[in-house]
């Protein structure tokens, strides 16, 4: 009985061993592969330099700050808006729960800012809560919606990447650390201006320092030096990319406990039923 | 139906007379349910189940995936994001479905070595072992196609590289490479036909699965000890067996919730562990990522195509012979197909007499270095190509080949195999003691 026991606990081990090791062993090393130099638009990995932020929403019970959404939402909307659109977020979110949660009033109001234009009236209009954020394709900057998404700030421990069950993949510090990663140089290539950026993969980057610290004055009297706002346009950016993410951490917390419940009263029937056909030679 | 002797449906009322004179659907399933089933089965014959689930939540979430998705080049992208967004519970279903396609692999591969350790290939379930190769190539060529629909760049680029194997095809590769794409480039012609292979693929598995429990309930379930079940009259046989329902199909639901367990955590708290943060990038046919990197499940097959280069002297000593025609790419293709091919035709690469890896001293021993193999492919397959991973990656692609080609048919001339028990219920007893249910003697 006992030996069996152990028989079973030794095989379900293992194989959950070989089922956990063969996904991070392969995401390990996609990451590891990701290390090289790349170009700008499509370089997700992070040679440079990534500051770790201690963002609310992070772990499997993190949750977004409303206040600091709505604080980045203000620095997106004053900075940067003007080169980089949101096109694939609807303003009505802006009033979601688990958003930024502007009253409805507002985010009308907000939304009336934006043009947009209207395939019917064959010309463009003031935006109404059901519109998305138009594109902003002016100056060849990339759309922010899923920014925080496509970028990876971490890949650890020993780059299994495991430690974004506590941390995140890092998207949002490494939009932090770009916007505070400027070290003030800059240079001319190809008739471009190039500025010198610590978290930046190939260390120089096109974007001028869009931020530099009192750029906006926040409405909850929350301190506007760069980092701050730096970190606030992050998380804001975080939410864009991930609107659902407190319902979905939500559904991941009922579902572990209820498949755990459901586990120990499977291990029990399964238990009992064997039961006569297992002997007690061994006990 | 041949096989183990159990007890058969037998209609009673006369309704299920009526119903099983016309179509004894009743009985079919009744003696699917109670097949008997080696009792000493091991919690790595679970991944059945596993699997049987991962395609029924890939048919279930793809379906209502489909109701909200727009296969359009233009649009793809953003109709994916409109499910993230906008559709009731759409960002469970996504990643559900694109997590299942994860778990599905886990599954597929732990059920592929189980068989490859207890011999579950040999004689007589070679039809059900290859039936299960075929079902696995269904599943890579389903899951490829799947993610090139949300149109991100990897979706793209990989696609791009995929098909560009089959242009390796010496004369037809490109009039191939054409014809799969349905143009000269990944477009939205592309993106149309994959849509709709990778709506097809999981039914022509679904009946492949069916033909393949059909197999195997036919020559009755391998067991650890290879041993089978004796079947020369019922009771005899109920010995070494006992039903699917309900001994098995608990234990499985066991086994499979303590593996949702983990499933749900991913899927609830970090469901883009798996994936790839390029794909959040909307495809662009002028923008070419610094790595493309293939799916993990791929990795492994993937390092043993990029690891015959036209430095390697087979690929030389191969593209001499043939006058050029089998150059370094198109040796990579053969070889990455070839891996697959050699798992296919080992019910006659194995030539040992004894059938589970259990009772063979040297074989073990092979065996566990072909799962660090494996695994050392996987590592590989994401790593760029370029020195050393590319020496590695040659060393690794020989040893899986000569596993399959050299090693097994080798090892059973030379390994004094030990002796297995002589039943499956003697096995049973020396784990479990006596059963209580026997009558005592």
């Amino acid at each position: 009985m006992k030996k069996g026991q152990q028989q079973m606990f030794k095989t379900l081990a293992l194989s959950s061993i070989l089922a956990l090791a063969l996904g991070p062993v392969a995401a390990f090393a996609a990451e590891e592969a990701e290390g090289g130099e790349g170009e700008h638009a499509n370089a997700s990995h992070s040679s440079g330099h990534i500051e770790d932020v201690a963002f609310s929403f992070e772990g499997p019970f993190g949750t977004y700050d409303q206040n600091q959404l709505q604080r980045g939402l203000k620095v997106y909307t004053e900075v940067c808006a003007a080169c980089h659109g949101l096109k694939f977020v609807p303003f009505r979110t802006l009033g979601d729960a688990g958003g930024p949660h502007l009253p409805e009033d507002q985010v009308r109001a907000y939304a009336a800012n934006f043009e947009v234009f209207d395939a019917e009236l064959d010309d463009t209009r003031p935006a109404t809560p059901p519109d998305k954020f138009p594109a902003n394709n002016g100056v060849g900057a990339p759309d922010l919606s899923l920014m925080a998404k496509a970028r990876a700030g971490f890949h650890g421990p020993y780059g299994t990447g495991i430690s974004q069950f506590v941390n995140g993949i890092g998207g949002p510090e490494y939009i932090y650390s770009i916007l505070t990663g400027y070290t003030g140089k800059q240079k001319e290539e190809a008739g471009s201006i190039f500025y010198e950026n610590t978290a930046f993969p190939s260390g120089w980057i096109k974007m001028a320092p869009p931020l530099s610290g009192e750029d906006v004055e926040f409405d909850d009297g929350h301190s506007n030096e760069l980092h701050h706002e730096a970190e606030d346009v992050a998380a804001f950016l975080m939410w864009t990319a991930e609107p659902k993410m407190m319902a979905r951490k939500q559904v991941g917390f009922v579902g572990v406990l209820f498949l755990v419940v459901l586990s120990v009263l499977l291990y029990l029937t399964n238990k009992r039923i064997w039961a006569p056909h297992k002997g007690k030679a061994h006990s | 139906m041949a096989g183990i002797p159990h007890d058969h449906y037998e209609p009673k009322t006369g309704i299920e007379k009526w119903v099983n004179n016309r179509l004894p659907v009743v009985g079919l399933l009744y003696d699917t349910i109670m097949i008997p089933t080696p009792k000493n089965l091991n919690w790595m014959w679970i991944w059945g189940i596993v699997l049987t689930f991962c395609l029924a939540l890939q048919i279930v979430t793809g379906i209502v995936l489909v109701m909200h998705y727009t296969p359009h080049a233009d649009l793809a992208f953003a109709s994916v994001e409109h499910i993230m967004r906008d559709v009731n519970g759409g960002f469970m279903l996504r990643y559900l479905h694109a997590n299942g396609a994860s778990l599905f692999f886990v599954a597929v591969y732990a059920h592929i070595f189980r068989g490859l350790y207890y011999g579950s290939y040999k004689e007589p379930r070679e039809i059900t072992w290859i039936i299960g190769i075929l079902i696995f190539v269904l599943m890579m060529g389903t899951g490829f196609m799947g993610y090139v629909l949300p149109w991100g760049q990897m979706s793209f680029w990989g696609a791009t590289v995929i098909t560009g194997l089959f242009g390796a095809i010496p004369f037809i590769g490109e009039s191939i490479q054409t014809w799969l794409l349905g143009g000269p480039a990944v477009d939205n012609y592309t993106l149309n036909r994959f849509f709709s292979l990778h709506y097809l693929l999981p039914f022509v598995i679904a009946g492949l699965v069916i033909v393949h429990i059909w197999a195997f309930h036919t020559t009755g379930n391998n067991n650890p000890t290879g041993v089978e079940v004796r079947r020369t009259s019922k009771a005899e046989a109920e010995k070494d067996t006992l039903p699917f329902w309900p001994y098995f199909v608990i234990k499985d639901l066991f086994a499979l919730a303590v593996v949702m367990v983990v499933f749900w955590a991913i899927v609830g708290f970090m469901p883009n562990y798996l994936g790839h943060p390029d794909n959040y990038i909307e495809a662009n046919p002028l923008a070419t990522p610094a790595h493309i990197v293939p799916e993990w499940y791929f990795l492994p097959f993937y390092a043993i195509l990029r690891a015959f280069t036209s430095e390697v002297w087979v690929v030389q000593i191969a593209s001499f012979l043939t006058g050029g025609i089998i150059d370094a790419k198109f040796f990579g293709v053969l070889a990455m197909f070839g891996a697959i091919a050699v798992m296919a035709l080992v019910p006659w690469l194995d030539t040992s007499s004894v059938r589970s890896g259990r009772y063979r001293p040297m074989f073990k021993w092979w065996f566990a270095l072909l799962v660090v193999d494996f695994m050392v492919l996987m590592w590989l397959g994401a790593m760029p190509a370029e020195e050393p991973y590319a020496s590695y990656s040659l060393i690794a692609s020989a040893y899986w080949f000569a596993y399959f080609l050299v090693i097994l048919p080798l090892l059973g001339v030379i390994e004094k195999p030990d002796t297995p028990p002589a039943t499956i219920e003697e096995d049973f007893e020396a784990h479990y003691g006596k059963s209580d249910a026997t009558p005592a003697e």
